[in-house]
């Protein structure tokens, strides 16, 4: 996609994680406090608070594939040791490290101060950072977030994760970066947030438009950066949700669909809800799969993992650490699989849905294990018919292009026999 | 063999090689309301389902001797194989005697099959253990404590007797003793492995977790002191500890295999729930407070819970081969087990840093052929023979 056919949004994301990483680069020299951190639970508003400035394993991995980096990484870490079997993530991440420690854009990343492991929805990330400490003998701080096994954050659950905010990690973020701890200030990130929250929401809401002005996957991949990572809490962040609102908005206004790998997608025959994170090493391949058939993505479970703000939660700065606590607990990966179920047959109805498509990354457990009985129960309950297709998230040997297309228009074929039958 | 170890060693292989839970059901049978809760690797407190009135019974999966003929519609191929052998389990009724099945914060995997449960058993009592990854009393009791008494409260709602002050002591009381046995047992095991093939420690330990807890200690009392009788001959093997097979369990071959190949394990991570403490829970005091401080202080190193001080981490395979006086170690894990797999590099840095001679491989639950494991544990055995540990 060139800069001409690249949406304003996306020009001014870019510019900001640039920024950020040129700003991370130079941390060692301007003693800015760097914290390693999680998407799914991240708490920047609060690191922020202290001056520090996060680091997202998760987003460099997935940058570097989106590169082309990330084979040789996963290499790096499989020829030290690591299974074949286990995330490509922290394959891809691990294999940076020991290549220079480079980040995506091209400029290096700084050692961390900390890390933060913040407990959410994915035992793996315990893993990752036990390794991480290896390589950088840092301290490591650990917020255990209980998984939300009954649908619900129960009140000892949110006491349990607040108490831990307020007594393990703020006084290890003090001893850091040698600074008091500043709850007006959190409360400031806090609000900043909220606003931008709301951004998001309506962005993704668009959604429900027919034609939808965004694709909500793909394209939402995207919009979801800066919330998930660096800049939630930021005035940068707050600048770039209102573009983007603006922008999604005024191509609501025109009746016009979002900008694609096929280019714009006005024209929309399948209207898809996808669960599961998308293949990195050929994302724009992938999208191309998709968008050449006209088919649209209207909502997507991956797009919630750093927060599920459409089902109405929003930081609030009245309550500074217990929302930072009600915000971990609810992060989609931290959802029980009735839950689960629940979100995707709502967004199915909610969005007027042709079909639910279950993305299977070979990776990730945390997402994948369980999704066959999600398909079923999703089909059951919606009668929208569903299919399963799978690759992985970094690792370019589990993405078979053929493979999935010849699924993907079967699947096309199959909802078209439906409304077939529907309308006979 | 003695015929009275025989006899043990016969009565494990039976309870343990038993999918229909034959010794659960009838004691079930035995007295109208009783009812059982099967739980997940690595630990659940059984002590919370005895004194809550119910008997605990250990799934562990299906081994090699359940075909799966449906379990495999629900998971991936790249998912270890332990979840589609439970589901097969269920799916074929032969869990149907349970009443309520527990979830231990194990890993992904079984965090979501207690969704699976829930979706396939709507009405059947299904429970996630969250257990703390943090451990500081003053951090994480309150909150552990908690999910202890809300199940005890829950499960004697099923059961119709809830916990009492006396069921408490007494289930507390039951499972030192039989904690006790499994650290005598390993300790035969550790000082004189001829006597204690890890072949019938194995079965016996399977037998423990789908049995009453009394039946399991009275066998293990015959069995360790049947281990005395007659002389056996030694055998020139080298001695390793078998890691990281902690939650799906190998099958009985690959275990014979090893010991076959030249080696005897004198420490392993098999059904690891059973000695997790390795103290008793003190019967003094709050039993709830008591269970729950047992966890957050007493729980040895694994791969399912973090280890907060990376130099003990760093030096946990050194430590355990010191204990066990082993020469080796033999990294076992299943296939596509994260814990395990992402925890190897780590452990096995740690080892080699302190020149302890180690090897790897994978398993599944099922693997049917062992030459590549007998080839491989040969080869690990003679190096260590001809050139000795530590080189």
């Amino acid at each position: 996609m060139s800069a001409e056919t690249k949406d304003r949004s996306m020009i001014l994301q870019k510019e900001m994680i640039a920024a950020h990483y040129r700003r991370l680069e130079e941390a060692p020299d301007s003693g800015e406090p760097v914290v390693y951190t999680f998407v799914p639970g991240n708490l920047t508003e609060l690191i922020r608070s202290f001056d520090a400035l996060p680091v997202l394993p998760e987003i460099n991995a997935l940058q570097s594939a989106m590169r082309g980096k990330s084979q040789s990484y996963i290499a790096a870490a499989e020829r030290s040791g690591h299974s074949e079997d286990v995330c490509s993530y922290v394959k891809c991440d691990v294999g940076m490290l020991r290549s220079g420690n480079v980040s995506p854009t091209g400029t290096r990343l700084p050692k961390p101060d900390l890390l933060l492991l913040s407990y959410t929805g994915c035992f793996t990330f315990m893993k990752w950072f036990e390794l991480l400490r290896e390589e950088y003998r840092c301290p490591t701080v650990f917020l255990h977030v209980p998984y939300q096994a009954d649908g619900r954050e129960t009140p000892e659950q949110r006491a349990y994760v607040t108490k831990q905010i307020r007594e393990n990690l703020i006084p290890e973020l003090e001893r850091i970066t040698g600074k008091r701890y500043d709850e007006d200030r959190l409360r400031e990130n806090l609000a900043r947030s909220a606003a931008a929250e709301d951004d998001l929401v309506a962005v993704l809401q668009s959604a429900r438009r027919t034609p939808s002005p965004i694709d909500a996957y793909f394209g939402a991949v995207y919009y979801v950066g800066p919330i998930f990572s660096a800049f939630r809490g930021t005035e940068e962040g707050g600048r770039y949700y209102a573009a983007l609102r603006e922008e999604v908005e005024e191509r609501a206004s025109r009746g016009a669909g979002p900008l694609t790998p096929s280019g714009p997608l006005d024209s929309q025959k399948y209207r898809l809800v996808v669960e599961g994170p998308p293949n990195w090493t050929h994302f724009r391949d992938f999208w191309r799969m998709f968008s050449d058939e006209g088919a649209v993505v209207v909502a997507s479970t991956y797009t919630k993992v750093g927060g599920t703000y459409d089902s109405g939660f929003r930081h609030d700065p009245r309550d500074p650490l217990g929302s930072l606590a009600d915000y971990c607990s609810g992060c989609y990966t931290n959802l029980s699989l009735p839950s689960r179920v629940e979100m995707l047959a709502r967004y199915v109805e909610e969005y007027a849905a042709d079909g639910f498509l279950i993305h299977s990354v070979k990776s990730c457990n945390s997402f994948s294990a369980g999704q066959l009985p999600i398909l079923r129960e999703v089909e059951r309950r919606t009668g929208v018919p569903g299919a399963f297709i799978e690759s992985d998230l970094v690792d370019a040997r589990y993405f078979s292009p053929a493979n999935l297309k010849t699924r993907l228009e079967s699947y096309f074929q199959m909802i078209d026999a439906r409304r077939a039958g529907a309308g006979a | 063999m003695s015929s009275r170890r025989a006899l043990v060693v016969d009565w494990a292989r039976a309870a343990a090689e038993d999918f229909e839970f034959t010794v659960a059901r009838e004691w079930i049978g035995e007295v109208p309301g009783r009812r059982a809760a099967g739980y997940l690797p690595v630990y659940a407190p059984r002590e919370v389902i005895r004194a809550a009135g119910l008997l605990p019974v250990g799934v562990h999966g299906g081994g090699d001797r359940i075909e799966i003929i449906r379990g495999d519609a629900f998971y991936q191929s790249y998912i270890c194989h332990l979840p589609r052998s439970v589901v097969e389990l269920a799916q074929s009724g032969r869990l149907s005697f349970l009443s309520a099945m527990l979830f231990p914060s194990t890993c992904d995997v079984i965090r979501n099959l207690s969704g699976v449960w829930k979706l396939l058993y709507p009405s059947l009592y299904v429970r996630y253990l969250d257990l703390p990854q943090v451990f500081e009393p003053r951090l994480a009791l309150e909150f552990w404590s908690g999910e202890i008494r809300s199940l005890a409260f829950e499960l004697g709602e099923i059961s119709g007797r809830p916990a009492t002050d006396g069921t408490w002591r007494e289930a507390i009381e039951l499972q030192n003793r039989a904690r006790a046995r499994v650290r005598a047992l390993y300790r035969r095991r550790r000082e004189s492995p001829e006597r204690v093939p890890t072949e019938e420690l194995y079965l016996l330990l399977k037998a423990g977790e789908v049995v009453p807890t009394e039946t399991f200690i009275d066998q293990a009392d015959r069995y360790l002191a049947a281990t005395e009788e007659g002389s056996v001959p030694t055998r020139d093997r080298v001695r390793v500890i078998v890691v990281g097979a902690f939650c799906e369990q190998p099958p009985l071959g690959l275990v014979k295999t090893i010991e076959r190949a030249g080696c005897s394990i004198v420490d392993d991570d098999f059904l690891l729930g059973n000695r997790l403490f390795g103290e008793d829970v003190p019967t003094d005091g709050d039993p709830v407070t008591a269970l729950a401080r047992a966890f957050l202080e007493n729980a040895r190193a694994t791969s399912t819970i973090y280890e907060p001080d990376p130099d003990a981490k760093r030096d946990l395979m050194r430590r355990r081969v010191e204990a066990a006086g082993a020469d080796g170690v033999v990294f076992a894990a299943a296939s596509f087990c994260d814990p395990a797999l992402l925890d190897r590099p780590m452990l096995r840095a740690g080892a080699e840093a302190a020149g302890i001679p180690c090897i790897a491989f994978q398993f599944a639950e099922n693997t049917g052929q062992f030459q590549q494991f007998r080839e491989q544990a040969g080869t690990f055995a003679d190096s260590i023979k001809l050139w000795g540990a530590g080189q």
